[in-house]
């Protein structure tokens, strides 16, 4: 049995607007489960649901093999770090820190050696004696999962956490967190809009959209096979790349070709190979500048990124975005030839959006 | 891109708030056709720059110059400048096209119904925002709302467009979406831009020119790969890049840069300062037994040639975030991050050799933090 389960959890509110669907979900313990999504897709619901702050309409949080849906948050042993984690500002940080186990009535010096533990183990042991103001944004933030995770709880819910601080600070916290879930091993699940936070944490992404999961899977296995054609923009900077067109048989060998400019591409062998109106999938990566491509384009714009660059280019089948590992040199509106790495293309059912 | 003429001109502005220098002798120039981004942490003056820029605040000393103009003493009604704030400034009961239409009915600018009808339409069509021109602007959503705050400024066709950033409080999807709409629109509008963040991926995807400002000073302007490649100061490189730039301590020992656990790094001049701080990017640091990072080196034979002697360490980190892996590990007396294309096989505890691409390090003066 799995260590938290959401069985066909679903919330609706009052006006009858459904903000979350029928979610069936099974977490094992010691995972890091991110719940990815935009804005309104019902993460956020679902993780207040988990933790009690929000009642489910129907459907059942089973934690540890007990049922959980009606006991208040604080009956329940879980831990939550909001997006705007406000610190109580006359409070040091070890008092921050200890808060919660002080909420919790423990012995003065059990609040103390926890919280000396813990502040070691975040480097945030010379911060003890500061107030939340003479703190960076990076500094509260690790204060806030500090006092986080000084409880022990069965399960922490962190919910965009990370979302206030810049991408440098991010990808500190997100190494910190990393090496605190490998040192511990305490089940954690996650909120976030940004799917580079969720490939890059993650043990397992569920990606949400309108209320219901689309898919549940390794970072690589959304990124690379994503369910449908949802997951397939949404994950990803920039999203995968969609061209529409059908699947025909030519020989005995299947072949894909683009709705407009005909542009035909053999797809291997054997792969989903029944016929008709689909979706093809390609990541910016997986697209090559070559002379001899079958797919001409015309350089639209260049996004640098640094360390490399999105090229945007407008073809017979679309618009489509190109990685480079430098600029191409192209002014806009020159002509260049694309071919697509045949190993790493994803087909989707045009009309249910699903993959085939 | 920059026409001979600058369309703005700053020079030697300044501005104090109390004991607070806000802006110190700014210098600045925008061309006519040209999306400039301020780029800045929080309290570098960005936003400052940009209310002196549109006029609702006075400079304490120097000029701005529109088109050849002296703007400095004009009203912002004066000056024919649209400003688009972080927070979608629109009217929350009222549908999307009448806070497109209210710029437009602004005392003073006489225009027909016909004339304000085909305005909204054309800024309407040109966002994507016509389905939406019924709805109360309260049911937009974030992207919807901004889009609409977008069009309200550029519905009177300004001379210039000023954004304080626009994207920030917008989901990670839509800002990469909303980026590459606003390179578009404004191209399609051809009118310069000054587009203030503080996101380094913002400002080097979508400048034709970047001014790194901090502290309420310039430090530097030019091109997005200038100044990414050729930072003329240690503030400047530690602010383009994602994951950062590595720094590491480095003195000179037996005609090579040596870190402080002695690892050889490259050969260092005969002439100059002994101690250095040597900074090198994520995607010029070589993983040695990685076939990613040789496909790298065979595609860049010119740096191949300068590339130092391999020094192992055990890896802490894999972070696999769909188009690039980071790495990070303790490594030369630092903590240092590594980027390759595609993915890698390796997992944390695994060891490897590294090398960095000696032609692309960077010498900093450790104590004044300049180029040495």
């Amino acid at each position: 049995m799995s260590f938290l389960s959401l069985e066909r959890l679903q919330k609706t509110y009052g006006d009858g607007t459904i903000a979350v669907r029928d979610i069936e979900l099974s977490i094992e313990s010691g995972e890091l489960v991110v719940l990815l999504g935009p804005s309104g897709c019902g993460k956020t619901t679902t993780l207040r649901m988990i933790a009690g702050l929000e009642r489910a309409t129907s459907g059942t949080v089973r934690l540890a093999g007990s049922d959980i849906t009606q006991l208040s948050p604080a009956r329940r042993d879980v831990g939550m770090v909001f997006q705007f984690y406000a610190l109580y500002p006359h409070l040091t940080v070890r008092e921050n820190i200890g808060f919660p186990l002080r909420a919790a009535r423990a012995p003065a010096a059990e609040v103390q050696r926890r919280v000396d533990a813990v502040a070691a183990r975040m480097e945030l042991g010379p911060l003890l004696a500061s107030y939340p103001r003479q703190l960076s944004g990076g500094d509260q933030q690790k204060v806030a999962l500090a006092r986080a995770i000084v409880r022990h709880p069965a399960v922490y819910l962190m919910d965009e956490p990370l979302g206030t601080l810049d991408a440098d600070q991010r990808l500190e916290m997100r190494e910190l967190i990393r090496a605190h879930q490998l040192l511990s091993r305490v089940t954690t699940i996650y909120v976030t809009h940004d799917q580079e936070e969720a490939l890059s944490l993650a043990d397992r992404v569920v990606v949400m959209d309108g209320g219901r999961i689309r898919q549940v899977g390794a970072p690589g296995d959304v990124y690379d096979r994503p369910a449908d054609l949802f997951v397939a923009r949404f994950v990803g900077s920039p999203g995968m790349n969609l061209i529409q067109g059908e699947v025909v048989r030519r020989g005995t060998g299947v072949a894909f070709v683009s709705a407009t400019g005909a542009v035909e591409l053999e797809l291997p062998l054997g792969s989903q190979a029944s016929a008709g109106s689909v979706t093809l999938g390609v990541r910016c990566e997986h697209i090559h500048e070559d002379a001899a491509g079958p797919i001409a384009g015309r350089l639209l714009m260049e996004e640098y990124l640094g360390n490399a660059c999105n090229v945007h280019l407008e073809t017979a089948v679309g618009r489509l975005v190109m990685r480079t590992a430098q600029s191409t040199g192209y002014a806009r509106g020159s002509g260049l030839r694309v071919r697509l790495d045949p190993s790493q293309l994803s087909l989707f059912d045009s009309a249910s959006g699903e993959r085939r | 891109m920059s026409s001979p003429a600058p369309f703005l001109c700053l020079r030697g502005v300044s501005k104090r708030f109390g004991p607070t220098r806000a802006l110190s002798d700014v210098e600045l120039q925008a061309g006519s056709d040209e999306l400039l981004v301020v780029l800045g942490p929080t309290g570098a003056g960005k936003t400052t720059l940009l209310r002196t820029i549109a006029g609702l605040q006075k400079p304490d000393a120097g000029v701005i110059e529109m088109e050849g103009r002296d703007v400095t003493a004009l009203d912002p009604s004066q000056r024919d400048v649209a400003l688009v704030f972080q927070n979608f400034s629109l009217y929350p009961r009222w549908t999307v096209r009448r806070n497109l239409e209210f710029p437009l009915r602004a005392p003073g600018r006489n225009m027909t119904e016909a004339e304000i009808g085909a305005r909204v339409t054309w800024a309407a069509e040109l966002l994507q925002i016509v389905r939406l021109l019924d709805r109360e602007a309260s049911r937009l959503s974030g992207g919807e709302m901004q889009r609409v705050a977008i069009g309200r400024a550029i519905v009177r066709r300004p001379r210039l467009f000023l954004l304080d950033e626009p994207l920030t409080n917008l989901d990670a999807k839509l800002r990469e979406v909303l980026r590459i709409e606003l390179v578009a629109l404004r191209r399609e509008l051809r009118a310069p831009m000054v587009f203030v963040t503080h996101d380094q991926a913002e400002a080097l995807s979508m400048a034709d020119r970047i001014v790194v400002l901090s502290g309420g000073r310039v430090l530097q302007a030019g091109l997005p790969r200038d100044i990414y490649e050729r930072p003329s100061s240690l503030v400047v490189a530690r602010q383009l890049g994602q994951p950062a730039i590595n720094l590491l301590a480095v003195r000179r020992i037996d005609g090579h840069w040596t870190a402080s656990d002695g690892t050889r790094l490259m050969p260092a001049a005969a002439t100059g300062a002994s101690e250095a701080l040597l900074g090198i990017r994520p995607e010029h640091i070589i993983l040695e037994d990685s076939a990613l990072s040789s496909t790298r080196l065979d595609s860049d034979q010119g740096v191949a040639a300068g590339v130092s002697p391999a020094r192992e360490t055990r890896l802490k980190l894999v972070e696999h975030a769909g188009a690039t892996t980071t790495l990070a590990c303790d490594w030369a007396g630092a903590h240092v991050h590594i980027v390759v294309t595609g993915r890698v096989t390796l997992r944390p505890g695994d060891r490897v050799q590294l090398r960095i691409v000696a032609a692309r390090a960077l010498l900093f003066d450790p104590r004044a933090g300049g180029l040495s």
